[in-house]
């Protein structure tokens, strides 16, 4: 096994890693300092470690790192900042649907994911969403408040534009 | 969403500002953006990581432990074992954490020495140059077992014969409660009723694995950043790595999650060696599979419950017999075992009562702290038993509970008076009102079935503890707010309720506020987050010490307006005249004013919970707790009687929590508290066969998901008589307690048959229904 050099798109960075062909995403990002993506199980079960890859959500825990070269990854980290989060980061901080955090980052990508494809979903169809995102401090209801506080502010924007 | 209490008997509350209103928590946005950084996301320079090599054997001497072949690969920094270390043992029996309950000679050493008692019990510990290497160098120790014959039952462990796993027997607890005559009392029965219920270890599944960095300073203390729900653990770890109290720093970060598995001791001990073997930063990360099977369990129970009851539905007399499987370690067992003897008749007025209460050591993995701690599983039993009483006497469950239910004034089952409210009655009918009628179903298999459970815990911890927390409130001189505190946030609002009550008393925004935290030498020593005591206890503290900075504030401004202290008011980042609120000063201009004149204007306080001497074991009379929290959980659920699947319809939780302090965050701990009773109900279960977990993955130990649960409607009273700042109660705990009864009462209501044993999977549902049939 040899190591190689790839070029890793996070949040609109680029790094230009050397790694072995058995790093995964997620060990690559977070040794990048991407500590947002969360290491909850490394095995695809809890969702904390979701990030964008090429537009489409994935467990960054079950890819590996030379499959992510060249792509374009977004973290939630990536997505706002303290001083200006994004409409999902502010609902979820808004509704109560953050207490741990731990699986926040993961959930609000998830989120996102729903909403890009679905801008007004059903509570169905976002349990449905975030079913691959274990919770074990909310019970799940605050957060699906949060998206839905979201997709209603985010279609009210795009009326008055 | 919240609904408030109805025509309620409501003491009069002060007027609040902030204190009850839907604000967003401090720490809500930086963990909504990823900022927040939590103990598994800190490096640093030199760093080295560690791993920890276990025992794969539940009951073994150990007959060889070779690691040279660990210690000569390159790269790797240093191997320990039992032989490297002070004869450490887990200690955490201190004055102000717990009561020395434990046994001697049954503590949990930190390195296996001699023999292993269950698996995934730690013998070695590697410190390396990277991950990799450490991994490598575990699987080049090499250790040979002797194995010996294991104990795996607790019903097993406590018969003559049984292999002992400490010495003198295996029973590491017991409690016992006589009140009143319980032979009299259930000869005095119309009818008696006996049932056995037992309940699984439930791993606690934080998301958060375990995780920390240790690094020694320039004054030789080790520092310790940890996700832990007790910086006080500072004393245990020095005394386990043989320097003193004072050179261990511990570092708390935001939790999370903890929910009790975070209460014992995880990495530190072994971070705080290997730094101080290597003299340089070491990291050690649990993996998921690691965590389930180094930290604590819930404790399984079998509880035996015999009642006497009349026709008129009064209880005359009971019996009930507990028997909790602690593992191989002792740990907390005790006063888990504590709370539910405390708890176990439930929140009734049962005069004559025996209960005896044991915990037994086994092979097992070594069970301890779990939100709920005791009181879950005896109410799971409470108020199955409530049902089936009910269904006997052919009476309303409501009925019969309402001519049982404890009153304000009443003595429970310890003897102990209960000073603040119970609602319990009120509590039971909102729920079921919000409930609604049962949806109807055209198919015939599903069974629709609704059920309820009232409950009380305790919040704030056994009076012989000592408990006591301290809080500090500063104002500076912009007239913003700073808090520090120790205590750990574990996700659950802590700091924010700390951070609230400031600036309720302060006259300041919840944004003015910073808060310090979690920090063993830096903050101060705020006690435990366990035991739903921080906004009791710290709560309390920071009122205290934000009291203090204000009594200076408006003396300082009752000179500068020539007005009595009394006339004025803080509101609004300003000082005002109640009566003439057009004059007023800034908050900042006062502050300036204060320092000018060398006014104290930053204030350390102390709270001290009640303190009590320890009640005699053989009879438990007395008080013990603080308060209760009284909560009551509806649940509707659809049995498919096909396919033994249950789907929770609806779900209701009305908890009187004395105060809301921040009404979403009340609304998150029931939803989030129900959700983790609901999960024990249907599916949570950490199966173990002679001694080994056989769910060691989240995808193996099941919890539920988004899909798994309906909306759990919160329904938040106040009565305003509980012991924390402002009247609060606590909800941390009381949240969880009644929902799985709930569950199991409501599938018993669906499919007409009691189902014993937790979790109420499929085929347990199917084979119910099997035995109903074949009658
Ligand atoms: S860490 Fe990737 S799914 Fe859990
Ligand atoms: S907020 Fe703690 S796991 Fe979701």
């Amino acid at each position: 096994m040899k190591a190689k050099a790839i070029t890793l798109n996070v949040n609109g960075r680029r790094h230009q890693v050397t790694l072995f062909p058995n790093v995964t995403l997620l060990e690559a990002l977070r040794d990048l300092n991407y500590t947002d993506v969360k290491n909850g199980c490394e095995k695809g079960d809890c969702g904390a470690c979701a990030v964008e890859l090429n537009g489409r959500i994935i467990n960054s825990c079950l890819v590996l790192a030379w499959q992510a070269d060249g792509a374009r990854i977004l973290t939630n980290a990536g997505l706002g900042t303290m001083e200006s989060p994004h409409p999902l980061q502010e609902a979820f901080a808004d509704a109560g649907a953050v207490q741990c955090g731990y699986c926040t980052s993961g959930m609000i990508i998830a989120a996102k994911a729903l909403l890009d494809e679905n801008p007004n979903p059903s509570e169905t169809e976002i349990r449905e969403a975030i079913s691959g995102n274990l919770c074990r401090c909310t019970g799940y209801s605050q957060i699906i408040n949060a998206v839905q506080m979201t997709a209603e502010k985010m279609m009210q924007q795009k009326a008055q534009e | 969403m919240t609904a408030k209490g109805k025509a309620l008997p409501r003491l009069d509350l002060p007027p609040l500002r902030q204190v009850g209103r839907p604000l967003r928590r401090v720490d809500a946005l930086g963990k909504a953006v990823g900022t927040t950084v939590y103990a598994g996301d800190f490096t640093m320079p030199d760093m080295l990581h560690a791993k920890v090599f276990r025992s794969s054997e539940p009951s073994a001497h150990i007959k060889q432990l070779n690691v040279n072949k660990a210690r000569a690969l390159p790269g790797v920094a240093c191997v320990l074992t039992a032989d490297d270390l002070p004869d450490g043992k887990l200690i955490t029996d201190m004055p102000g954490q717990t009561g020395q309950e434990r046994r001697k000679e049954s503590d949990a050493p930190v390195l296996a020495a001699r023999g292993v008692r269950f698996v995934g019990e730690p013998i070695a510990l590697v410190a390396a140059e990277t991950l990799a290497i450490a991994e490598q160098a575990l699987k080049l120790i090499e250790i040979e077992y002797e194995v010996l014959p294991g104990v795996f039952d607790p019903l097993e462990a406590i018969k003559p014969g049984a292999p002992i796993i400490h010495k003198p027997d295996n029973i590491v607890a017991s409690w016992k409660i006589r009140k009143g005559n319980a032979e009299a009392g259930l000869a005095a029965a119309d009818l008696i009723v006996e049932n056995t219920f037992r309940v699984p270890f439930i791993d606690h599944a934080y998301i958060e694995p375990e995780a920390g960095v240790a690094w020694m300073d320039d004054q030789d203390v080790i520092n310790i950043r940890v996700c832990t729900q007790v910086v006080e653990h500072f004393r245990s770890i020095a005394q386990a790595v043989g320097v003193p109290h004072n050179k261990v720093h511990v570092r708390g970060t935001m939790i999370g999650g903890g929910f009790g598995g975070k209460e014992d001791i995880t990495v530190e001990i072994f971070l705080a060696l290997l730094t101080k073997e290597t003299r340089r930063p070491v990291r050690l990360a649990y993996t998921r599979e690691e965590s389930i099977l180094a930290h604590s369990k819930r404790h399984p129970f079998i509880i035996t419950h015999r009642t006497g009851v009349k026709n008129n539905g009064r209880i005359t007399g009971a019996k009930i017999n507990m028997i909790s499987d602690s593992g191989a370690y002792p740990y907390l067992s005790p006063y888990v075992l504590l709370y539910a003897t405390v708890t176990s008749c439930g929140p009734y007025r049962i005069d004559n009562l025996t209960v005896d209460s044991v915990s037994v050591a086994t092979n097992n993995p070594f069970a301890s702290a779990f939100r709920g701690f005791g009181g879950a599983q005896a109410a799971v039993a409470y108020e199955q038993q409530m049902d089936e009483m009910a269904k006997a006497l052919a009476m309303d469950p409501l009925e019969l509970r309402k001519i049982n239910y404890l009153k304000t004034g009443d003595f429970n089952a310890i003897g102990q008076q209960i000073k603040s409210a119970i609602w319990l009655e009120e509590e039971a009918t909102q729920a079921l009102a919000a409930l609604g009628k049962k949806e109807s179903v055209s198919d015939d298999a599903i069974k629709i079935g609704q059920g309820f459970a009232t409950t009380m815990q305790s919040y704030g911890r056994i009076m012989w503890f000592h408990d006591t927390s301290r809080s500090w409130v500063g104002i500076e001189q912009d007239g913003t707010i700073v808090v520090r505190c120790g205590a750990p946030d574990l996700g659950a609002g802590q700091a924010n309720s700390l951070c609230l009550i400031a600036a309720e008393v302060l006259g300041v925004s919840l944004t003015d506020v910073t808060f310090y935290n979690s920090d063993s030498a830096v903050t101060p020593l705020a006690g435990t987050t366990t035991a739903t005591r921080q906004l009791y206890m710290s709560g309390n503290a920071t009122l205290k010490a934000a009291k203090m900075v204000r009594e200076v504030l408006l003396d300082r401004a009752a000179q500068h307006f020539r007005e009595k202290p009394n006339n004025l008011d803080l509101a609004d980042n300003k000082v005002f005249i109640k009566s003439d609120p057009q004059q007023w000063l800034s908050l900042a201009d006062l502050s300036k004013m204060c320092a000018v004149d060398g006014l104290k204007l930053q204030h350390l306080a102390l709270f001290a919970a009640p303190f009590a001497d320890k009640l005699n074991p053989e009879n438990l009379q007395g008080d013990i707790f603080p308060d209760f929290t009284f909560s009551a959980h509806a649940i509707e659920v659809a049995v498919d009687t096909k396919t033994g699947e249950i789907t929770v319809l609806k779900s209701v939780g009305c908890h009187d929590v004395g105060r809301a302090i921040n009404p979403i965050a009340v609304e998150g701990q029931i939803q989030g508290g129900s959700a983790q009773g609901i999960g024990y109900a249907l599916m949570e279960e950490v199966q173990v066969r002679d001694g080994v977990t056989r769910t060691p993955s989240l995808s193996e130990f099941l919890i539920p998901t988004a899909k798994d649960l309906p909306t759990t409607r919160a329904i938040i009273l106040e009565s305003g008589t509980g012991v924390g700042p402002f009247g609060a109660k606590g909800i941390g705990e009381p949240a969880l307690t009644p929902a799985a009864p709930a569950v199991a009462n409501a599938v018993a209501n669906a499919i007409g048959v009691r189902i014993h044993n937790l979790p109420l999977t499929p085929e347990r549902v199917l084979a119910a229904l099997d035995r109903a049939k074949r009658g």
